[in-house]
């Protein structure tokens, strides 16, 4: 086991310089650079002034020199500082000599998606394995047909679409939920229950809106999962040794149809820290995924860099510990593995 | 997993949305009360907070070095420059108290206001106005906007008060060069790089508001500045929060979380006025915008170097319909570079009238018939095709929308291509790969547009990307950059702007209002809005207490 993890690991840098490879080429293809956004095309700014710029970010050398020292800095863990806000560090933050500290995008935007994503993640769980166990329990009565309509509804909304209804309805109807942004403007003169519940109501609704969205998927999956197990020769063995309905569904079925979940949570890591460009937008959020989608229109090289190499890392390490869990929860899994 | 555990799950769900909902259920808001009397005459009193909203967050706060607009609105507040444009756009004194320009219109001479000081009480003096000048000129600043002052040969401070320039010759875009520069202050900035300096995030000014704090990706507070040079402000803060999303912020306005922003067509004229309560609580705001739209021919390519076929488009369009049809009506017609109303636009000028059987008669005359009896002309046995690429903003692609139909009318077949911004610059704008463009220009307060018209200004990268080659315009250019006397002045560019109707190589399709829609809270807004719009005074704005918000204020 040790070994093979081992593997995985050392796996991941050839992988991880071949993602950085291709993207830095693919970002390169796209026409322009920093100094070809709209705030440039000002017939006050000279063309000379914004050659110096490309000097300044060594813009001006061939792609391939750009990837070489854009590889010796990653080297020493420096993801650099971006182009388009001033010298602001892409991943962490910076002391300088008068001891002013300057935060990293990344480090500012981060938390936010994360927080964010981990939430929505957990109520989508917590709604949608229940939901999917009754939908499987009574499958073709009317709560499951009830559920399934429920749920594509849900998948079927666009997501704006909702959010804009909702921040309609609950903050400008009613009054009850803030409607954009993360606090609100007296925030840090509340007390500490004030900033939490501050807090709270700010997140209802970005957390909400992609978790009821999302609900979809994961329903059929746990419903699915469930339908198959029941269906097995062992539950018709508790059945048929009097088992009582609940732990035969509860204690023998449910741990077997929620196996496939490990999969999709894995795989889902690498999105808990990419941020929805559209939600972020319409809910004034600024998490990951405004950073990356301002950067990519500003040719914000190192952002944009720096965003998918954590992204791409941290897509591997999701598969890694995916397969580390779906061994550690089913057996037959983990002899396979031993047996390779 | 036992009932046991789904019910501890479901149980647990129903706590954390209890929880949730009466966390929420106290607004975190405190709303006016329903009956708000916004028309009581109220004494003038300072104090109160302004919420605005934009939808980029600042870079920086230094604009000689920053540039997007959304840097420029804040820092606006909170720095000075030795001039500004009073609310008919005349230059006047800002810092200085007055200027004086030498007989040989080489060197001007600023004589600074006595005691100004910065918002932290250092003394604000030439050697600050210096320090600015050498900050912009340094390579290592690499200011976009360094050419203007790179024309200073000599900058001196006699005294405290002095602060003299000298030009290697005349140079007339000087002073709207000096009102557009903020003077930063020496003892903060003296041997720091600007662009790594933490000054660019917190900066120290001397206008009438200074930063109090910057929740990055949220809002900036900005405070009344007490040292405020000119004199203080009547509303305590400035709160301006990032919200990216136009309909959040609108949502946002309606619901009295912030008191102004900018409107497009539709919410003025149609949603707005349609809806009762929200006329009851908005003022609505119509300004001459800072830029017009123009539709650009590339004059190297065929047949657009022909003034015929020029001609035959400018006629063959309709600038009324597209005002109607992208705007709302809320634009008007120009035929020259400037803004109405102000001395640099003449108006003697009239606009090509919408003339589609003299368009067809031009291009007769051009060689272009229709042969084959398809609808569409031909010269040589060519079809007239062309396209007319855009950049992805709704008013240009609408517009360009418009042409394609007024044009098909005369015969010429056009297609309509939008390209994202970077793109569009160095693939087609850079390279001259392209027909006709629909872009806009701004209305410059400074007449000066050298860059845009000037036969030398053709290079990758410059400007004047359509090649425009008029030796008539070139020498007026250079005329009126040598002219410092505003009336000599006014008479070169009324000259300028009638040539360069004539020769059209650009039809001006429009200039559109802008738009603003304020809390009926705020008082003391000029309306109708001068040509400097109402932002002018925003200084004398202020909020009568019964009308205020209380949380705001209170921390």
């Amino acid at each position: 086991m040790l070994k093979y993890l081992i593997k995985r690991v050392l796996w991941m840098i050839p992988m991880l310089i071949g993602i950085s490879l291709i993207s830095f080429f693919i970002m390169h293809l796209a026409p322009g650079d920093i100094t070809s956004n709209e705030a440039a095309f000002n017939p006050k700014a000279s063309e000379e002034s914004r050659q110096k710029l490309r000097e300044m970010y060594n813009l001006d050398k061939p792609v391939t020199v750009q990837y070489g020292l854009w590889l010796k800095r990653m080297v020493t863990l420096d993801f650099g500082k971006s182009f388009a806000s001033h010298q602001k560090p892409v991943f962490w933050q910076t002391t300088d000599t008068d001891g002013n500290v300057t935060k990293g995008l990344i480090q500012e935007a981060l938390p936010i998606t994360l927080m964010i994503n981990l939430l929505g993640l957990g109520i989508t769980l917590m709604l949608a394995i229940p939901l999917g166990i009754i939908a499987a329990r009574k499958y073709l009565g009317w709560q499951d047909r009830f559920i399934t309509l429920f749920n594509f509804i849900g998948f079927s909304i666009p997501g704006f679409w909702l959010s804009l209804l909702l921040m309609y309805w609950l903050g400008v109807v009613n009054n009850w939920f803030p409607i954009s942004g993360l606090h609100s403007l007296n925030y840090e003169s509340l007390d500490t229950w004030g900033k939490l519940k501050d807090s709270l109501s700010h997140l209802f609704l970005p957390v909400i809106i992609p978790s009821i969205t999302g609900l979809a998927g994961i329903t059929l999956f746990v419903k699915n999962g469930m339908l198959d197990v029941l269906q097995q020769d062992y539950i018709t063995t508790a059945r048929a040794k009097g088992l009582n309905e609940h732990k035969v569904v509860y204690t023998h079925a449910l741990r077997n149809a929620l196996l496939p979940l490990i999969t999709i949570v894995g795989l889902s890591i690498p999105g808990l820290i990419g941020g929805s460009v559209i939600a972020e937008t319409i809910f004034a959020i600024p998490g990951m995924g405004k950073l990356f989608y301002d950067a990519v229109l500003m040719r914000d090289f190192p952002v944009v860099m720096g965003i998918l190499t954590i992204g791409s890392a941290l897509t591997l390490v999701g598969n890694l510990l995916a397969d580390v869990a779906y061994a550690w929860a089913d057996p037959r899994v983990r002899r396979g593995v031993a047996r390779g | 997993m036992t009932s046991h555990t789904l019910h501890f799950i479901k149980n647990t769900i129903v706590v954390i949305i209890c929880i949730w909902l009466s966390a929420c259920g106290e607004s975190p808001n405190s709303h006016q009360p329903a009956t708000v009397d916004y028309f009581t005459n109220y004494p003038i009193e300072s104090g109160g907070a302004l919420i605005n909203a934009m939808t980029g967050e600042p870079s920086g706060l230094i604009s000689m070095i920053a540039g997007e607009s959304a840097s420029s609105a804040i820092s606006s507040n909170i720095f000075n420059s030795l001039l500004k444009y009073d609310k008919n756009l005349e230059l006047e004194g800002d810092l200085v108290k007055s200027w004086q320009i030498s007989a040989d219109q080489k060197t001007i001479t600023f004589k600074l206001k006595p005691n100004l000081k910065w918002a932290d009480n250092q003394p604000l003096t030439s050697a600050d106005v210096l320090f600015t000048w050498q900050a912009v000129t340094n390579e290592k600043t690499a200011s976009p906007y360094a050419s203007d002052f790179q024309l200073v040969k000599k900058a001196e401070t006699p005294d405290a008060l002095t602060f003299s320039i000298t030009y290697d010759q005349a140079y007339a875009p000087a002073l709207d060069s000096w009102a557009g520069l903020h003077i930063l202050p020496k003892h903060l900035l003296k041997g720091k790089d600007l662009h790594t300096s933490s000054f660019v995030r917190n900066p120290v000014g001397s206008h009438y508001y200074k930063l109090d704090k910057w929740a990055h990706g949220e809002n900036l507070k900005l405070s009344r500045n007490a040292n405020s040079v000119l004199g203080q402000a009547k509303i305590d803060k400035l709160i301006t929060r990032i919200i990216p999303d136009n309909s959040a912020q609108f949502l946002e306005l309606m619901a009295d979380n912030i008191d102004l922003m900018g409107l497009d067509p539709i919410k003025y004229s149609r949603i707005i006025p349609a809806r009762p309560e929200l006329q009851q609580k908005l003022a609505l705001y119509k300004e001459l915008g800072n830029s017009y739209t123009y539709m650009g021919f590339n004059l190297k390519h065929k047949p657009f170097d022909d003034i015929r076929v020029r001609h035959a488009i400018n006629y063959a369009i309709d600038k009324q319909e597209v005002i109607d049809g992208v705007y709302l009506g809320l634009g008007i017609n120009i035929a020259s570079p400037y803004k109405p109303g102000t001395r640099w636009s003449n108006p003697a000028l009239t606009p090509y009238p919408y003339d589609p059987a003299k368009a067809k008669a031009l291009l007769k005359q051009a060689g272009f018939v229709d042969t084959d009896g398809d609808g569409i002309v031909e010269r040589d046995g060519k079809p007239f095709a062309f396209e007319i690429i855009t950049n992805q903003n709704k008013e240009r692609e609408k517009s360009a929308v418009l042409i394609q139909r007024r044009l098909k009318d005369v015969g010429i077949d056009v297609k309509i291509r939008a390209i994202e911004w970077a793109s569009f610059i160095s693939r087609f704008i850079k390279t001259g790969d392209f027909d006709v463009v629909v872009l806009g220009w701004g209305l410059g307060l400074d007449p000066d547009q050298f860059n845009i018209w000037h036969s030398s200004q053709q290079a990758p990268g410059q400007f004047n990307f359509i090649g425009y080659n008029n030796p008539a315009v070139d020498n007026l250019l250079e005329q009126g950059r040598l002219e410092l006397n505003p009336d000599k002045r006014m008479k070169i560019y009324h000259e300028f702007a009638r040539v360069l109707l004539e020769d059209s190589p650009i039809v001006y399709l429009s200039a559109g209002y802008g738009l603003t829609a304020i809390n009926k809270r705020v008082k003391g807004i000029d309306n109708p809005a001068p040509p400097a719009g109402i932002g002018h005074n925003s200084h004398e704005w202020h909020i009568p207490t019964p009308l205020r918000r209380n949380e705001i204020s209170a921390n």
